[in-house]
């Protein structure tokens, strides 16, 4: 086991990959700089046939990775944040999404698409959403948000070994996040969950960035006599609906934590989820907690106040464990 | 040739825009400025010598990298400080930060943080005053960068063909963040694009205020008088990193002997030299106005360092005008 930072992690996975098959390339703006640090020294080990720098071009390279996707490569498109995944939306969501389905399924789409997210530096708001609700909105694309360095080496791994159309979510928040992660190789599945954290009271179902800081509420709450169980579905499209239901039959409550606005959200979607499948489990009706429902503004105390974090989390669990 | 107090004040122009910019750097060292600096130092004379060509009424959108583009259309440092200390007294009431600022009432209608997107929202603007009657005209600033987006292939065809009084200003500081260019774009010069929509594309030195005040000047007299768009390219370099403390991560992708280069061809000097020749300027006039800029931007800092936080929950107003 060696401590590894989360860009680094994803830049191990990327550069095993590319290592084992030869069909793997990336493209993006500034992927040879690695803009986060994440495919720094991609270019000089694979050269800048597999490595490829793009003009400001996100619907044509976007666009270019899909044809390339069907035509025998496996590209992986690196865009730099996700809010200008806006500006591909008609490559992802009519022609990625749609094509296999609709050409009877001639053709695969093993392609990822990696955008990174997150708020909290006072970027404003066309550099702060966090739009994965929109794409699992969109029948046709698998979505993958992992929460720490271990997941998201797996998961990145797994994701372009994929043939399905992949959109993968980096959170840049825990870019230096460190944990210990095996020597030897391995993956971690696409569609399974995973309980971080093991409890009896109420669960604590948290995506991406949401995890730590919910593992680091439920140590505070435990302090308090609340015993909180934190489950991780780090895929969201297919979705994990097994550990989340099992995790309620065992504690009747449920409070879900996405960093991303509240309406038509992933929040909610786990929530009706719920609702339909686990109503006989529940003692409370199930809370979220996620942004206020406005664009991130750029002024700290305005930014903090509209962002989900530990306190909010705390006081929800709080809220919810004494009904 | 243009007349000795339009001069003047292009020359302060420029160094207000320069004496700004080395304001927000410093300040951004010392962790005053939340979120990010783009800093356009080095590359003042393109927004100057465009902006002396229009009036109020006209219209500009800007970039990421616009705190010149908006200094030179006259918007004032105190509300820009205060919207980058992220005061509720700024230009966008906190919430837009140094890549949102605008101020309509001074036709500045807004930078932009998604490269390329305010390249369609000038072409609008250009249809609104056109339809509307005005002879009025929209200056589009954008980046080498953003000349490949797909958003400038778009509006430009538009604009032409619909014949729309708007220029296209592109400020080619030869680099979108770490990629060249030189290696980007599929023509030597983003001008020679202007030929595929038909309308007319020059390049001129952007470091020579002159220069681009010319170009710039015959595009609007086009535009004012119907005869469409126009494509002014601009060649210039920007001193910093893409945004400010870039090195600390570790970026390096120019040459220190590429940025000293381009150092010796400063705009500034160059039109104080031209301007003390003319006899225009003296010594003590740029004493005069260095000392002046500095106290302005002293006064301005001080205005958004006083200001007041905004409360946390004006975030939930603003949404909707009803
Ligand atoms: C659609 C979009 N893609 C990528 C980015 C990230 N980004 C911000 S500025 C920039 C470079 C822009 O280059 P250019 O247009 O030449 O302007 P400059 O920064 O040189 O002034 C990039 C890639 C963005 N903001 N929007």
């Amino acid at each position: 086991m060696r401590e590894v930072m989360f860009v680094q992690a994803l830049g191990e996975a990327m550069a095993e990959e590319m290592e084992r098959d030869p069909r793997v390339i990336l493209m993006g703006e500034d992927v040879q700089l690695g803009a986060f640090g994440q495919t720094r020294g991609l270019v000089e080990r694979f050269g800048p046939g597999r490595v490829r720098n793009t003009p400001l071009a996100e619907v044509g390279f976007t666009g270019a990775g899909i044809g390339a996707a069907a035509s025998g490569l496996r590209p992986v498109v690196n865009i730099m944040m996700a809010n200008f995944l806006y500006v591909t939306m008609d490559q992802i969501v009519n022609q990625l999404a749609k094509l296999r389905y609709m050409s009877g399924g001639q053709v695969d789409f093993p392609i990822v698409i990696w955008a990174t997210t997150g708020a909290g530096g006072s970027a404003a708001a066309q550099h702060s959403d966090n739009p994965a609700a929109m794409f699992v909105n969109v029948p046709g694309l698998k979505i993958v948000k992992p929460g720490n360095p271990y997941d998201v080496k797996g998961l990145m791994k797994s994701s372009i070994r994929s043939n399905s159309p992949i959109i993968f979510f980096e959170e840049t928040t825990l870019g230096m996040m460190k944990q210990p992660i095996p020597d030897e190789e391995y993956t971690v599945p696409i569609g399974k969950g995973e309980v971080k954290r093991e409890g009896t009271d109420i669960t604590v179902v948290a995506i991406g960035c949401m995890v730590s800081q919910a593992l680091s509420a439920a140590e505070k709450l435990e302090k308090e006599g609340i015993s909180v169980e934190v489950v991780d579905p780090r895929t969201l499209v297919p979705l994990d609906k097994d550990i989340i239901l099992n995790s309620v039959a065992k504690t009747g409550k449920v409070v879900v934590c996405d960093d991303a606005p509240p309406l038509c959200s992933v929040a909610s979607e786990i929530s009706a989820t719920i609702n339909e499948e686990g109503f006989d489990f529940l003692k409370a009706p199930v809370a979220r907690v996620t942004r206020e429902h406005v664009p991130v503004p750029f002024s700290p105390p305005m930014e903090k106040f509209v962002l989900p974090n530990e306190e909010k989390i705390i006081n929800k669990v709080k809220e919810v464990a004494k009904r | 040739m243009l007349n000795s107090e339009l001069l003047l004040k292009m020359y302060q122009k420029m160094v207000l825009i320069r004496a700004f910019e080395e304001k927000v750097s410093e300040l951004f060292a010392k962790g005053k400025i939340p979120g990010f600096a783009h800093l356009s130092l080095g590359q003042e004379a393109v927004p100057v010598g465009t902006c002396a060509n229009l009036e109020e009424e006209d219209h500009i959108t800007s970039t990421h990298r616009g705190h010149g583009d908006i200094l030179a259309k006259g918007a004032d440092p105190k509300y820009m400080f205060a919207e980058l200390f992220g005061k509720s007294s700024g230009y966008c009431k906190g919430k837009g930060g140094s890549m949102h600022i605008a101020d309509y009432s001074l036709g500045i209608i807004g930078a932009n943080g998604i490269v390329g997107a305010g390249i369609p929202i000038a072409t609008g603007s250009a249809l609104a005053q056109q339809q509307l009657g005005t002879k009025n005209v929209t200056v589009c600033f954008f980046g080498d960068g953003a000349a490949n987006e797909g958003s400038f292939h778009e509006a430009v065809n538009l604009a032409s063909i619909w014949k729309l009084p708007v220029i296209y200003v592109c400020q080619n500081n030869q680099y979108a963040v770490s990629t060249p260019a030189s290696y980007a774009l599929s023509v030597q010069d983003v001008s020679s694009r202007g030929s595929a929509y038909n309308i007319p594309g020059v390049t001129v030195d952007g470091n020579d205020v002159i220069a681009v005040y010319e170009a710039v000047h015959e595009a609007v007299e086009r535009a004012r008088n119907g005869s469409g768009p126009s494509l002014v390219e601009c060649k210039t370099y920007r001193w910093h990193g893409h945004f400010e403390g870039e090195e600390a991560l570790g970026w390096i992708y120019r040459s220190k002997e590429e940025v000293e280069e381009w150092k010796k061809k400063d705009p500034i000097p160059r039109f104080e030299n031209n301007l003390v020749n003319q006899g225009i300027l003296s010594k003590t006039d740029i004493e005069k106005t260095k000392e002046q800029t500095k106290q302005l931007i002293e006064d301005a800092v001080k205005f958004a360092e006083e200001a007041p936080l905004p409360d946390p929950e004006e975030a939930l107003v603003g949404l909707f005008p009803d």
